[in-house]
């Protein structure tokens, strides 16, 4: 009985409540009814007054002395059902909190597991594998594909493909070649590179991100500021007062009447009772809210930032438009789909699947096919060339772009696309544009925000200046901002802060961690996100749907004006019940009765909000 | 002075926060307390010569929350 995790407790306790009622509904002896409630509060009420306990030894009197101070006095003066139902309720807001509040720590952890751990150097003329925390400023390391970069460095000798998507959010990996920066935790894609190590340890990008984050999780605890101020004056007042009475009418029953009346009840359960509903509303939907605070945050939010990559747009590049000059758009998509068959290159692998949807699997791939990374492919298909790349795959092999099609490309990049060049072994064939597109729902979302009072709606990118303003333009944000790393994010984040108000980071990718927690709020998108985004993340959208960002606000702002109801009525009642048992207009049953009533009401009115958002569906 | 930081098991109530400063931060030799409530650490400024790190970890074990490391 002394070594029960709480969650047990919980359950037999409240199993033995209700079974204590049932035996009252059906008119079973009083007697084992008030056995079982005895029962319950004791396996309940245990741990809290063991802290309660503790806490006295240092001379310190919590709300848990005060619940264990009421309970003792139910018992005696045989309100066993409000001794076993105070206890269950206590023990039941504290499981909750503990569960909610986990999931926001472990997201350091997650964090840790992408960070190097070994990397290859080479000191004396060799290459040898040391710990990532090992490699000192000036060092070599050698990096190939599938390998995460060490260090924060430049590139020394070879070229490759890096991923850097978990420290810039570039949508499309990075082609690096000599003189090139490069962070460390970026993964090569294909390529192989030497990096000259220029930051290391604790001092590289990737570090600093970690750190970041692990600030600004205790950035926030400012709030529940009053609820303490309350407590710490709140608790011994209703003793003393308590005592006070009890000196002056030697009136046992008055005093533990006051305490009972006047302790937990409607109060402590008020603001529970509708954030437990509000967050079991939001889970239900998609809508993982990490606690009470957010909630209270969410509803009062100014200014929405969206990252890009990822969140308004889908975040995988795919083929949106294929020009044929003097050839059909099929069969240009068809030659370079085959083309492309063997490719792991992102954008290869876009125009592969491109072409697998529009005409089923690829049964011919090419006779020969050689990769030249920075530039494309060159293969030979049913023994003719076709090449598949950019401009400088083009010069190199003496293809001739022509005005025409020069003007063609340079429009395509204009709109933030890929250009994608197939030829043969003379002259263009076609153009294929890339990129990464919006998400259906993006536009109407953001314009809803607006409608909602959000003041400014902005975008923030890793991704280069010409691709934001595309898909800001597209989406309709108020401002956007490109090429940012990640402490930019947290700079314009702070100065939005200041300037319009309460601020809401919306994003999926590990880069948006530190601007996820600095923000005054955190939004992870859940299906398309990262998990480390997702455990920094205050509030968590489980599917990858962007519109319920709006139902997340809705239901935020309905469970605080709930909360507001809630918190007003039982002071009020509280108040008037010390009133009227001081007066003694209230006696100990009316009272209890009248408490009763208010704790229930507090639930109903709780209860309430479980339906937000079944008359539209639980959509915009 | 020294500064060592611990970590504590998950805590989840608020009031943690107050109760461990206070208690701590009145033990003799010890200048500064913080709790960082979300990482479930506290941060513990002291004089080496008047307090050592043992008796800190008692006071904190005695308020209940048990230390599963401090660097």
């Amino acid at each position: 009985m002394f070594k029960i995790s709480k969650g047990k407790r919980i359950v037999f306790s409240g199993t033995l409540i209700v079974i204590a009622l049932l035996g009252n509904f059906f008119n079973a002896s009083i007697g084992i009814s008030n056995f079982l409630m005895i029962i319950a509060a004791v396996i309940a009420g245990y741990p809290i007054a063991v802290n309660a306990m503790r806490g006295l030894r240092f001379r310190i009197v919590g709300i848990d002395a005060l619940v264990t101070l009421a309970v003792v006095g139910a018992l005696l003066i045989g309100e066993y059902w409000e001794a076993a139902a105070v206890t269950f309720l206590f023990m039941l807001g504290d499981y909750l909190e503990a569960k909610t509040l986990e999931k926001t720590r472990s997201s350091i952890k997650i964090l840790l597991e992408l960070a190097p751990d070994t990397a290859r150097v080479i000191r004396n003329d060799k290459e040898i594998e040391i710990e990532a925390e090992n490699v000192v400023k000036g060092d070599i390391a050698v990096v190939r594909p599938g390998e995460k970069i060490p260090i924060d460095g430049e590139v020394i000798e070879g070229e490759a493909y890096v991923n850097q998507s978990a420290i810039t959010g570039e949508s499309i990996p990075v082609h690096k070649e000599i003189s090139a920066k490069v962070f460390s935790g970026a993964v090569i894609e294909s390529g192989y590179i030497k990096v000259r190590a220029e930051k290391v340890g604790e001092d590289t990008t990737f570090s600093r991100i970690l750190q970041m984050v692990e600030d600004a999780q205790d950035k926030k605890a400012k709030t529940q500021k009053f609820l303490e101020e309350f407590s710490k004056y709140y608790t011994p007042g209703i003793i003393i007062l308590t005592f006070i009475i009890y000196l002056i009418t030697r009136d046992i029953t008055l005093a533990l009447t006051l305490l009972v009346i006047a302790c937990p009840g409607a109060l402590v359960i008020s603001a529970p009772v509708s954030i437990v509903a509000g967050i079991g509303n939001g889970a239900k939907n998609g809508v993982l809210i990490k606690g009470g605070d957010i909630i209270e945050r969410l509803g009062k939010a100014k200014v929405i930032a969206f990252d890009k990559t990822g969140t308004l747009t889908v975040g995988k590049p795919r083929v949106t438009k294929v020009k044929g000059f003097g050839m059909s758009e099929d069969e240009i998509l068809e030659l370079a789909g085959r083309a492309e068959v063997y490719s792991e290159h992102p954008l290869g692998r876009a125009i592969m699947a491109e072409a697998v949807e529009r005409f089923g699997d690829i049964i011919d791939p090419p006779e020969k096919s050689e990769i030249i990374v920075g530039q494309g492919i060159n293969v030979i298909l049913d023994g003719r060339t076709v090449l598949v790349g950019n401009r400088r795959l083009m010069e190199q092999n003496y293809v001739d772009i022509t005005d025409e099609i020069e003007e063609y490309i340079r429009r395509e990049e204009l709109e933030g696309q890929t250009a994608v060049i197939v030829s043969d072994s003379q002259e263009v064939l076609g153009v294929i544009s890339i990129a990464d597109v919006l998400r259906e729902d993006a536009r109407d979302t953001v314009s809803k925000l607006k409608t909602l009072g959000i003041k400014k709606v902005v975008m923030l990118t890793g991704d280069n200046n010409r691709t934001a303003a595309s898909i800001a333009s597209q989406v309709g944000v108020d401002e956007f901002y490109g090429e940012l790393l990640p402490q930019d994010k947290v700079a314009i984040l702070d100065n939005l802060q200041g300037q319009v108000g309460p601020t809401v980071m919306v994003g999926d990718g590990v880069n948006d961690a530190p601007a996820l927690a600095s923000a005054d709020l955190g939004i992870a998108l859940g299906g398309a996100g990262t998990d480390v985004a997702m455990e920094t993340a205050d509030v968590v959208l489980m599917s990858d749907q962007l519109y319920k960002i709006l139902y997340a606000i809705g239901l935020s702002r309905a469970t605080v004006m709930n909360l507001k109801q809630n918190i007003y009525f039982s002071i009020i009642v509280a108040g008037l019940l010390l009133a009227g048992v001081l007066a003694k207009k209230i006696d100990l049953s009316s009272g209890m009765l009248i408490h009763e009533l208010s704790v229930l009401l507090v639930t109903i009115n709780a209860i309430r909000l479980l339906g937000y958002g079944k008359k539209t569906d639980g959509k915009h | 002075m020294k500064t060592k930081t611990y970590q504590l098991e998950t805590l989840t109530c608020p009031s943690c926060v107050t109760r461990i400063e206070k208690v701590v931060g009145k033990t003799e030799g010890v200048i500064q307390v913080e709790v960082l409530f979300n990482s479930s650490r506290v941060k513990v400024e002291y004089e080496e010569d008047v307090v050592d790190s043992k008796r800190i970890e008692d006071t904190i074990e005695a308020l209940g929350y048990s230390i599963l490391g401090g660097k």
